[in-house]
């Protein structure tokens, strides 16, 4: 027999910090709390605790206690809140997994046991871990919106629509020959509800990449000569904290990342080698990935310094002039900043706020987030749509069904029984 | 003390066709009834087959099984229900003279080398911790067996309602087997009650036959048994009336009178068979209901009011009745009734309808809570083979959902269990394409043969009906052509440039087979019935290739098996409504887990981890 482990982990963020919260998961969790406090307190009442590793004091904790079902993961969970020193916190989970049946968590597995449990349902959990990993506003809106369960009630109307299609189909096969009642209430009415359903999807599916840039955050390349002040400028917009989120090396040398926030909406900002050319080389391979990387971007900004000429500018890239305080003159159309004035960079903010509005679009109203729920989606409105098209009634059921199968994998699945319950229901069948 | 290796206990459909599997699967068997006369009664309509039903039949033909035959003996109207819909849908059904069936059925049992016929009623099983091995008669003689098939129908516990009136029987005018039932139920196995019903049975001779409707049979009789050459009986037409408005109001008023309405039966009705009361009172827009006035023989005056099933008291029922237009001066030869009776949760039954907890003892049938002739004896083919194989120490004979109609019914019933009466139909069915009533053969006699179950004649028969497909089909895929030979021969075919074979060619609506034949006129050799699966096999290639994948992934989630006795409450990740929901319905492997109501993904992924961890 396979036997339930529990699981403990580090729940809140690295110490040192004020508090630390400790999470125990599983069977036993309540030996656990007994063998380091000596007792379970009461369900959901804050108790302090003097918490001790065979017999020498670890801390005084507060400790929630969530007996199954009743708890996130739908396991008995131990909730164990600590002083947030580094020391504390290792000597906690040191101590826990001394505890027979304890071991750590892995990454997820608490959100993973409480979808085994069917405390969330897949796109639910696909939202749950987005949450975690929003950084910003408009990530964290839309990743709420599916945690909570959006997609789901939308999948659920789709999927009564579709059980309710599919039974008259059903109905027409199994009945209509022998029931007069089926034979002379069966119009064609399955078809447009049939389309209706596959326009539906479309919208869904068509503000699917909206919606997908906008979970994983945009990435915006910035391009132009050797010296055309790229770097200054990275800097110059990583210094204005309104923008920065974190300060990152990139993966590679030649590519310098920095994430922003631009109006709620995430970016990575992603510096290149300069764009020159008869180059040795090496620097020809850093050419060469910067091509790559602005072709794969959401969006290319070309930096412009006063030498340069207008060579290698992709379509639809913001082109912005570089080095405002050396240049003479006004710039006509272009957006000209300085990185040693701040010239220029608010309205160069402004600007990239504006198009990264436009490039995740609709997707904040956007349900289909995953590239699994876009799938799945999509087979289904392939299937529905071979549905439409098709005469014969055995071969057009046979394509609802598989419109019904690939609505299920989205959320849940479809029996037989449910398409015969709404036959019965809405048919007198019975000769 | 006589022993035998399988012992059958009733001979209605599911005994009949478990006692005759058993005895050519090898086993020296015994067939008990209360009455030889009453072996091979039909107890409601006259009639065999129909969607989803007549599949079954031709399944039982392919296993050699009984029914096929002594339909088509019986048969006076033949019609292929859904002929207007595809192949997949289409139905053989056949309206059968009760007496010419019964006398078909009785043939066949004492035909069937290896089987007697005992005329007793049975009180008692002897079981003991090993299993069942035997059982007690009424008069206390003890006869031993290996495996005992319980086919007992409606019998156990059987209660007989008209309006108020309420006593024992398993049919009119026969007890039920009370001491049986009792005894089932001190086993402590899990039984619950259900409930149907059946129309008055009318004197014909009372029935103005010149102010009814007429429906004819097919000209073309499509058959059950791949042996019969042709129509035995002469064909008759059924007449059709319809209740009306004073028909309801009539039911309406006496509504508190019906046995069914005014709550003296606690079991579960079926919703696609319901009584006229039913009709009534929840679909009472309707302006009439049809009803079909079966005859019930040829030389039988009786007719049988299809649709009309009540358990009114006789006077209500007489005064509805004389509302239908050819009715007004009808005679009731015998009232309609329900009846309520005892069953067993299949979900206690393993795939060879074998009870878990008693090894060898086996059910089949209505008591498995199944309606239908065709249900009960595709179960009975099942117990009956499986009984015989177990009395002879041999592996079980599993039918799956990929491969039947019987497959997908003992499925449903064993891991899903029942609340009405179970019936089949095309929807239950996911590889309906491919469970076709014409191909019954190509899918199940091999196994039928490698079996026991068919041999001699109709063995031949399947071989070289066999031979004639794979030939025709060897000639299909050789002839070859573009579509502008098509084109050239007066097809209306896309010119796309692609030349394919006959096979693809035929897959395409506009293509019919005689134009087929027109292309290539060497086709013309191939007979009539194999062009027709040939073609239609054509027609659903797409989808047959498509579904044979989906056949694959179901038969790997088969092939993952979970113990009877594994502990759910043991695997991590699962819910206790997901722990309740399994161990209720003991699925066999993960395949049938997936498709016990209610269970998860989720719970299937823990499910899933814990076979892959255990294997």
């Amino acid at each position: 027999m396979i036997e339930k482990k529990t699981i403990f982990s580090l729940s809140s963020g690295r110490p040192p910090a004020g508090v630390a919260v400790v999470r125990v998961s599983g069977p036993a969790a309540g030996a656990a709390l007994l063998a380091l406090g000596g007792r379970v307190p009461p369900p959901r009442r804050a108790t302090l605790v003097r918490l001790r590793d065979a017999g020498t004091a670890i801390d005084d904790a507060l400790v929630l206690w969530f007996p199954a079902p009743g708890s996130f993961t739908g396991e008995d969970v131990a909730e164990l809140h600590v002083t947030g020193g580094p020391a504390v916190v290792a000597a906690l989970l040191r101590a826990l997994g001394t505890v027979e049946g304890l071991r750590p968590a892995e990454p997820g597995e608490f959100t993973r046991r409480a979808f085994d449990n069917g405390k969330l349902d897949l796109t639910e959990a696909e939202g749950l871990a987005d949450l975690i990993d929003a950084e910003t506003e408009a990530q964290r809106c839309q990743a709420l919106r599916q945690a909570s369960g959006g997609l789901r009630t939308r999948a659920e109307s789709w999927h009564a629509r579709l059980l309710s299609v599919l039974a008259e189909t059903e109905a027409a096969l199994d009945f209509s020959d022998d029931e007069e009642d089926v034979s002379t209430r069966l119009v064609e009415g399955e078809g447009p509800e049939i389309m209706a359903l596959v326009r539906e999807m479309e919208d869904h599916l068509g503000n699917y990449h909206f919606a997908e840039r906008l979970r994983r955050g945009l990435t915006i390349v910035l391009l132009g000569a050797p010296n055309a002040g790229k770097s200054s400028l990275i800097n110059a917009l990583a210094k204005r904290d309104v923008a920065i989120v974190s300060p990152e090396a990139g993966t590679t040398r030649d590519l310098i990342e920095v994430h922003l926030d631009l109006g709620g909406v995430a970016a990575t900002l992603v510096d290149t080698a300069g764009l020159r050319d008869a180059a040795g080389a090496v620097e020809a391979e850093g050419v060469r990935r910067a091509r790559q990387r602005a072709d794969e971007s959401d969006l290319v900004v070309f930096l412009l310094g006063p030498d340069d000429r207008e060579a290698h500018i992709p379509a639809g890239a913001i082109v912005v002039e570089s080095k405002a305080d050396i240049r003479h003159g006004h710039a006509d159309t272009r957006l000209r900043v300085s990185a040693v004035t701040g010239e220029g960079l608010a309205a160069l903010e402004a600007l990239l706020v504006e198009r990264a509005d436009a490039l995740v679009g609709a997707g904040q109203d956007a349900l289909v987030t995953h590239a699994r729920q876009r799938d799945a989606l999509a087979e289904c409105r392939d299937a529905l749509a071979t549905a439409f098209e098709e005469h014969d009634a055995v071969l057009r059921a046979e394509s609802l069904r598989l419109a019904m199968r690939a609505l299920g994998r989205l959320t849940g699945r479809v029996g037989v029984e449910d398409i015969l319950d709404i036959v019965f229901g809405r048919f007198c069948i019975g000769k | 003390m006589e022993r035998f290796d399988v012992l059958v206990i009733g001979a209605g459909h599911a005994g009949c066709e478990a006692a005759t599997a058993a005895a050519r699967a090898g086993a020296r068997t015994l067939l008990v009834t209360p009455g030889r006369a009453t072996i091979g009664v039909m107890s409601c309509n006259p009639a065999i087959g129909g969607l989803g039903k007549g599949h079954i039949v031709r399944e039982l033909d392919a296993l050699g099984g009984v029914m096929s035959e002594a339909a088509d003996a019986a048969a006076i109207q033949y019609r292929l229900l859904n002929r207007r819909k595809g192949p997949a849908v289409q139905g053989p059904r056949a309206q059968a003279d009760r007496k010419l069936y019964r006398r078909a059925m009785q043939r066949a049992i004492d035909t069937q080398p290896g089987l007697q016929v005992l005329e007793a009623r049975v009180d008692d099983l002897v079981v003991d911790a090993d299993g069942v091995s035997g059982v007690v008669l009424s008069d206390g003689a003890t006869i031993g067996a290996l495996a005992v098939v319980l086919t007992t129908g409606t019998f156990l516990g059987g209660v007989i309602l008209i309006g108020g009136d309420v006593r024992d029987g398993g049919r009119v005018g026969e007890a039920s087997s009370v001491n049986l039932a009792q005894r089932l139920r001190a086993l402590g196995l899990p039984m619950a009650r259900l409930k149907t019903g059946t129309p008055a049975r009318l004197d014909g001779r009372t029935i103005d036959w010149t102010r009814v409707e007429w429906q004819d049979g097919d000209d073309v009789p499509s058959f059950f048994a791949a042996s019969t050459r042709g129509a035995m009986n002469p064909q008759l037409s059924c007449g059709i009336t319809r209740t009306n408005i004073a028909t309801h109001d009539i039911i309406r008023e006496n509504i508190h009178a019906s046995a069914v309405y005014s709550g003296r039966i606690e079991g579960t009705g079926p919703r696609y068979c319901p009584s006229i009361e039913d009709k009534v009172m929840r679909f009472g827009d309707r302006d009439g209901h049809q009803v079909f006035l079966e005859p019930e023989g040829l030389d039988d005056p009786l007719i049988y009011p299809n649709g009309l099933s009540t358990s009114l008291p006789v006077d209500v029922q007489r005064a509805f009745l004389r509302t239908l237009t050819g009715l007004e001066q009808v005679e009731i030869a015998r009232p309609g009734y329900a009846i309520e009776y005892d069953y067993i949760d299949p979900r206690a039954l393993s795939r060879t309808l074998e009870l878990h907890a008693i090894p060898r003892l086996f059910f089949a049938g209505q008591i498995n809570g199944t309606t239908g002739y065709e249900e009960a004896a595709g179960q009975g083919l099942v117990a009956g083979l499986n009984a015989a194989r177990s009395a002879r120490d041999l592996s079980p004979a599993v039918f799956d959902r990929a491969e039947s109609y019987i497959g997908v019914m003992i499925d449903d019933l064993v891991t899903q269990g029942v609340t009405e009466p179970y019936r089949m139909f095309t929807s239950r069915a996911e590889y309906r394409l491919h469970l076709r009533a014409d191909n019954a053969d190509q899918r199940l006699s091999e196994k039928a043969i490698a079996l026991g179950l068919l041999s001699g004649h109709r063995a031949r028969l399947f071989r070289d009906r066999a031979e004639a497909l794979v030939k025709g089909r060897a000639q299909l895929d050789a002839a070859r052509a573009s579509p502008a030979q098509l084109q050239r021969a007066g097809l209306g075919v896309r010119q796309d440039g692609v030349t394919r074979s006959a096979f693809e060619w035929l897959r395409f609506p506009d293509v019919a087979w005689a134009d087929a034949v027109s292309v290539w006129p060497e086709l013309s050799d191939i007979a009539e019935p194999h062009a027709e699966q040939l073609h239609t096999d054509a027609r659903y290639a797409v989808y047959l290739e498509r579904q044979s994948g989906e056949i694959d992934a179901f038969r790997r989630d088969e092939a993952l098996r979970l113990p009877y006795d594994l502990d759910y409450s043991a695997i991590g990740g699962l819910s206790n409504e997901m722990i309740d929901r399994l161990n209720r319905a003991r699925p066999d492997s993960l395949g049938a887990a997936a498709r016990v109501a209610g269970v998860t993904p989720a719970a299937l992924t823990a499910l899933l981890r814990h076979v892959k961890r255990a294997a």
